[in-house]
């Protein structure tokens, strides 16, 4: 090694290396139910998904009773489904209307319904919409392509504390006599979060 | 703390840019930080405060320059040091080359042995003022609302304040509220008509408005 060595940082060691060489010291340490982790994942990936989303958000355009129950007690009225766990422990539902729009934010970190919405995408994480849903959201929108009327009141929802927000969008029109299955094909991530309106 | 993850309202970046399709997880490595994350939580290393204030002690350069899943990681890996599980020197010549870590925790609990308070002190329709106090360790009050008056929208019920659980083995549980600011008052005459942010606050972070 050379003197100059010691005036110049050690490259960073790859991503893939850091994890491996955490990994293989929490095994060491006896910390690793490998089993049992893989599950997790495997629920992560398997059981958490905005599908579970849509039925409700289905439900509540086709069952009057059901949506007012939604709004009323978002965290039980889902759990009628069959949907709850972390990150769903305390659940708000927020409704558009002709007259106002919401959208749904974390800026400390990455607070996210996962029973309904599954694991946040990588946008929802990053610091471009983290910054800026809160400080200039109708141009955000636009920007995405969801152009909010100047009349239509814009509530952005700073997930901050322990409640998580799921965005109930308006019933599409034309879309009479559909059943709860074809609704719920309609029903997208991005409206349920609020970066679309449909 | 007004760390680098404390975003709301930061201006400089540019679009939001969406990927069709996107997986659960990009890469293989996402799944094993998400295990040993997991394994990390189950040994009971961590609360959801102390988590969090792992990643917002990240240098402010390598928390913006990575992914969320190597926040995850850093978070983790700094636990582990700190709990004497795990060794720098020896991570850096497991991995081959420099792991970067958070760092030290500089935050205090605000009154850890306080009482436990479940009765709200705010009603529906109050006016509060956030506190202003900017700390250095952790906090759920963004910023962008501290000094700010809002009115109350929602009671949300009692919960363990993370600012006390990220930095002691006590637990202290406050009501919490949903306030409602409009953007003209966080952002002055920059804010936009017609727009408000609805932020989740522990009621020790509020005041009633003068």
């Amino acid at each position: 090694m050379s003197a100059d060595a010691h005036h110049h940082p050690a490259p960073l060691a790859p991503v893939e290396a850091r994890v491996a060489a955490i990994e293989a010291v929490l095994t060491e340490q006896g910390l690793v139910d490998r089993a049992a982790l893989d599950e997790v994942v495997r629920h992560f990936e398997d059981d958490l998904s905005p599908r579970n989303g849509a039925k409700v958000i289905a439900r509540a355009w086709t069952d009057p009773a059901y949506k007012a129950r939604l709004l009323d007690d978002a965290t039980a009225a889902i759990a009628e489904l069959g949907y709850g766990g972390p990150e769903g422990g305390h659940m708000v539902v927020v409704e558009n209307t002709p007259t106002v729009h919401n959208l749904v934010v974390c800026t400390l970190c990455s607070c996210y319904p996962w029973p309904v919405l599954g694991l946040p995408p990588a946008w929802y994480k990053a610091p471009a919409y983290r910054a800026r849903a809160v400080r200039e959201p109708r141009v955000l929108l636009a920007e995405l392509g969801t152009r909010i009327a100047d009349d239509v009141e814009i509530r952005v929802w700073d997930s901050s504390a322990e409640v998580r927000y799921l965005v109930l969008p308006e019933r599409p029109a034309g879309t009479e006599g559909r059943t709860e299955d074809e609704l719920a094909a309609l029903v997208t991530r991005d409206a349920m979060i609020g970066v679309e309106r449909r | 703390m007004d760390g680098i993850h404390d975003l709301g309202g930061l201006a400089g970046f540019g679009p939001v840019e969406r990927e069709e399709d996107e997986p659960v997880f990009h890469a293989e490595w996402e799944r094993a930080v998400v295990r040993a994350n997991t394994a990390v939580m189950m040994a009971g290393l961590v609360n959801g405060g102390s988590f969090r204030h792992s990643i917002e002690r990240m240098d402010p350069a390598h928390y913006l320059g990575s992914s969320y899943y190597e926040h995850w990681l850093t978070g983790l890996t700094t636990v582990a040091v700190e709990h004497g599980l795990a060794d720098p020197t020896d991570l850096e010549a497991r991995a081959g080359g420099r792991f970067p870590l958070s760092r030290p925790d500089r935050g205090s609990p605000p009154d850890p042995d306080g009482p436990d308070r479940s009765e709200p002190r705010f009603a529906v329709g109050d006016r509060v003022r956030v506190r202003v106090w900017h700390p250095l360790g952790h906090t759920r009050a963004p910023r962008y609302v501290q000094g700010k008056t809002g009115e109350v929208t929602r009671q949300d019920g009692a919960f363990s304040l993370p600012d006390v659980e990220a930095h002691s083995d006590r637990r202290r549980v406050e009501p919490t509220y949903s306030v409602r600011f409009t953007a003209r008052e966080l952002w002055g005459d920059g804010g936009a008509p017609g727009e408000t942010v609805n932020v989740d606050l522990w009621e020790g972070y509020l005041e009633a408005a003068p």
